[in-house]
């Protein structure tokens, strides 16, 4: 099953920076590029489950807090020559409300 | 866009790649090259002369490369002109290309002496694969050799024909061996290192004609004998000439550019046609044309970013090292290692031993040196060289190497050839040594930051980059290019430390934006890297004005606390001095229960640390602490640690503990380059250990002493003597001071130690004890930036509406 949550004002998320939004057990990284689109991505490192959401934003990626790794916000994949991927959400814009798209068979996946 | 090519080798191709990571859609790219091989590593042909590599092993860009890049490449394809009006290259066979940038990479060709015979067959340069060739071949059917030219290649070529079995006769007009890289002695000692492995000199001798045999079935004559001027003749079934070499213009001279002894170029590598670029061999800039790897590497990196439009990047020459590749004998020479009337030299030399070194001084600085037997440290001296390093402080050392210094820590240079496969060289991300060498060879790396993003080795804490390096030197020999100590900020941009702040000062930038705009950032919002390191710059430089950027520091500075490894936070309150209270300590202990901290720790700088705090309880912890930020997070001033002095030790002959705190009352809130850590003791038994502080302050009957650049971190640096005072203000002001200079003066990142290394004990007092009237302002300018700082603690606390990053969303 599929629907979207809202999750805050645009304005509550820096730009260039992130949130931690918590749904059912696992923490989801809502993030917020300068030209203020938003990305959304499982809130691990695919290296060692460092917190993404307190990393530094630049371009359309974030380095991990905990090892530097840099992740992609738009696929959730590490950058080279780090292999890993993190789960990645749809987010959308309205009214200047951000919103966020959760499937419930996937967030079971990732439950801890 | 069209670019096209001209040379398929290492200057050119090197250029391509470069371009290829920094504007990889910009170009449809086509290479010709007259070789019939892809690019190989040409530096590499001695070893496959001496049996150590094939032809294979030095393959750098396969022909899968160059077609999963979408690149045209042509081979045995000899660019016999340009038509620079209509912008097309023509082959020899007729095959065409146009072209919107043209690169030229044409290399150079071996010198071959004007006598007669030199067109005699078995006469030949040394610079190919099929030169190489040819030298195999005849090894198998020949029996004497004889190579003009006792230089870095000629010395290679006849180690190489020796081990394929010829009788080899070295010649040359000097009077002794590699005069460009060695001074006699050295030379000396060479040749009769070499001819213990089979080699014959004939030295100051200068060759007047080559003789042919009766002409075989074909009418083609082999030449049979060499003679010297002297009259001497000796048998030569092979020639090699390898006495020097000549940049390949003339294409680029028949096409009407600007050449003079070479392609001239200006420091953005642009030839006469601004349309045309020139990089490596075929080159002469500022004169110079450069026959080794290193530089045509830096021209192709800046050659690369003006192809890519950035309009950014200065060749401005290269100093170089050399290496002699022959398996067995180390040589490693560099600079100006001659030397004149007014140069110093410092020489150790063990005939035995087999070893020697020289070092050439001038101004307190080296400038030159010959390393012969022992080259382990070659890269230290090279980079000092190349840094402009002051060496008095190490001068007595000097000789004996890095490792004389009496290095605790495991930064570890030199060690790199005695280690085995198996050792780590990275503690951090777990690599060894066999890891990094496979790397570097498999996958072509030349320098650290390739070796750091492929293997992570001394991509965390930093402390193993220098045995990196060493792995890398020794791993590529003559190959590796030293980075200058100077390099970019990061890949963000061209420009160094030093240049980005003088420019923010310049040109008095005030936020990140207006200051990536006006040094012409390649990216849009600058990187992990880049962006704390401005925000630095900015701050203090213009404290007060400039804007601090929350998203441009790390998550420790952004929420003043410390992430740990479970994404929970510590909380670690100030204590000036490491003097608490019953107070204090009730109300640590009721928030610890309040919110179930998991763990409560004395820590080093004696302080209590929180451990395991969520982020969202961070707030509520900081308003029911109602202590201030011990800012144990910070780059900038952590804590002053002091012993009991004279208030109740019986040894104590000051009070460090008020010292203590009137230090950190003074210096609170300062942001610094990286962590400073204080500490003062009330006598020389030193209990609060201010032998390795940034700043160590210790009392004495008759006042203070104050130590400076010590670090008990990854690499135990005991602290140096700045300076003995007399009072209490004097310490807050002569240590103020010293703090205020490094945070204008050093990196981003460096400690005190490491700014320290990098200018100078000597720099330091001047500015401190020479110059009281700059001490006087550099204390002022401190206490300038720190007035009026609030603490962010309660910053927080009052403001919560302005700080929702605290607050976690539950949907």
């Amino acid at each position: 099953m599929t629907h979207w949550v809202k999750v805050a004002p645009l304005n509550e998320i820096p730009a260039l920076g992130a949130r931690i939004v918590r749904s059912k057990g696992i923490e989801i990284g809502v993030f917020r590029l300068e030209d203020d689109r938003i990305f959304a991505i499982n809130n691990q490192c695919p290296h060692k489950g460092g917190p993404l959401s307190e990393g530094i934003v630049y371009g359309d990626k974030i380095a991990c807090p905990m090892h530097s790794w840099k992740i992609s916000l738009i696929d959730g994949k590490a950058e080279e020559p780090d292999v890993g991927q993190t789960a990645c959400f749809n987010t959308k814009v309205e009214n200047g409300f951000v919103y966020l798209e959760l499937k419930d068979p996937e967030l079971k996946d990732l439950e801890l | 866009m069209k670019l096209v090519v001209v040379g398929n080798g290492m200057a050119g191709m090197r250029t391509v790649e470069e371009l290829l990571k920094i504007a990889p859609e910009l170009y449809d790219i086509t290479v010709f090259g007259d070789e019939p091989y892809p690019n190989y590593n040409r530096i590499m042909l001695s070893p496959v002369l001496a049996n150590e590599q094939t032809v294979d092993d030095i393959i750098l860009n396969t022909r899968e490369w160059y077609a999963e890049h979408n690149i045209t490449l042509y081979t045995n394809a000899r660019i016999n002109k340009i038509d620079r009006k209509n912008r097309v290259v023509y082959t020899e066979d007729g095959t065409s290309a146009e072209y919107d940038r043209l690169l030229l990479a044409t290399g150079s060709k071996p010198f071959m002496l004007p006598i007669p015979g030199k067109d005699l067959e078995g006469v030949i340069g040394y610079r190919d694969i099929k030169d190489t060739n040819e030298m195999i071949a005849t090894a198998k059917t020949h029996k004497h050799a004889v190579v003009i030219g006792g230089g870095l290649l000629g010395l290679e070529a006849a180690n190489g024909l020796k081990i394929q079995g010829m009788e080899v006769t070295v010649v040359h007009k000097n009077e002794w061996l590699l005069e460009k890289q060695l001074d006699k002695t050295a030379g000396k000692m060479l040749q009769k290192n070499l001819e213990a492995k089979g080699l014959n000199f004939l030295l100051q001798k200068n060759t007047e004609l080559l003789i042919g045999d009766t002409p075989d079935a074909n009418g083609k004559c082999r030449v049979k004998t060499a003679r010297f001027t002297d009259g001497l003749e000796i048998a030569a079934d092979l020639v090699v000439m390898a006495i020097g070499i000549r940049p390949n213009f003339a294409l680029a001279e028949s096409a009407g550019i600007y050449c003079n002894k070479g392609i001239v170029v200006n420091d953005t590598m642009q030839t006469y046609d601004p349309r045309i670029y020139a990089v490596g061999e075929c080159v002469a800039h500022r004169g110079i044309s450069y026959g080794l790897v290193a530089p045509l590497f830096e021209m192709a990196k800046v050659c690369a970013t003006h192809l890519a439009n950035f309009g950014i990047g200065l060749y401005k020459g290269s100093v170089t090292s050399t290496k002699l590749k022959v398996t067995g004998i180390d040589l490693f020479s560099a600079g100006d290692f001659t030397g004149d009337s007014d140069t110093e030299e410092i020489v150790l030399h063990d005939a035995v031993g087999g070893i020697y070194k020289k070092l050439v001084i001038k101004n307190d600085k080296i400038i030159g040196g010959v390393l012969y037997g022992d080259t382990t440290d070659g890269s230290w001296y090279f980079q000092m060289l190349r840094d402009g390093k002051a060496i008095h402080e190490i001068r007595d050392h000097l000789m004996f190497g890095q490792d004389s210094l009496g290095n605790t820590g495991h930064q570890g240079q030199n060690k790199a050839a005695a280690m085995n496969n198996e050792m780590e060289v990275c503690g951090c991300n777990g690599v060894c040594k066999g890891t990094i060498v496979k790397a570097i060879q498999d996958q072509g790396l030349f320098t650290i930051d390739d070796v750091k993003k492929q293997t992570k080795a001394g991509s965390s804490c930093g402390s193993c980059v220098g045995l990196v390096e060493q792995i890398l030197a020794s791993t590529l020999g003559g190959g590796y290019a030293p980075p200058s100590t100077s390099k970019a900020i990061c890949g963000c941009s061209d420009k160094n430390h030093e240049e980005v702040r003088a420019e923010i000062r310049a040109h008095k930038y005030l936020n990140i934006p207006d200051a990536m705009k006006g040094m012409a950032w390649r990216t849009p919002n600058g990187c992990a890297t880049c962006r704390p390191a401005l925000n630095y710059y900015l701050l203090s430089s213009w404290p007060h004005e400039a804007v601090d950027d929350p998203q441009s520091r790390f998550i420790n500075e952004r929420v003043h606390a410390n992430i740990q490894k479970d994404g929970t936070f510590s909380v670690i309150p100030r204590m000036y001095g490491g003097v608490t209270t019953p107070d204090q300590l009730r109300k640590i202990a009721d928030v610890a229960d309040k919110y179930a901290v998991p763990m409560v720790k004395v820590t080093g700088g004696q302080r209590i640390d929180l451990l395991g705090v969520k982020k969202e309880d961070l707030m509520g912890m900081w308003k029911d602490l109602d202590m201030p930020s011990g800012y144990a997070y910070a780059k900038g001033i952590r804590t002053v640690k002091t012993c009991v002095g004279s208030e109740f030790c019986r040894f104590g002959t000051q009070n460090s503990t008020q010292m203590g705190i009137d230090i950190e009352k003074a210096f609170d809130h300062m942001w610094a380059p990286h962590k400073v850590k204080f500490a003062v003791s009330g006598c020389p038994r030193n209990c609060a250990e201010s032998g390795i502080k940034d700043v160590g302050i210790i009392g004495v009957d008759s006042g203070w002493e104050i130590y400076v650049g010590g670090n008990g971190g990854i690499k135990t640096e005991a602290a140096q003597f700045l300076c003995k005072v007399k009072g209490h203000d004097e310490v807050l002001e002569y240590s103020g001071a010293f703090i205020q200079i490094y945070r204008e003066e050093a990196r981003y990142l460096d400690r005190t130690v490491h700014w320290i290394e990098r200018v100078g004990l000597e720099y330091v007092k001047q500015r401190i004890l020479e110059d009281s009237e700059g001490r006087k302002a550099a204390y002022e300018r401190l206490l300038f930036a720190l007035q009026g700082v609030v603490d962010p603690w309660a910053e927080r606390v009052n403001n919560r509406d302005k700080h929702k990053e605290f607050e976690t969303i539950s949907v």
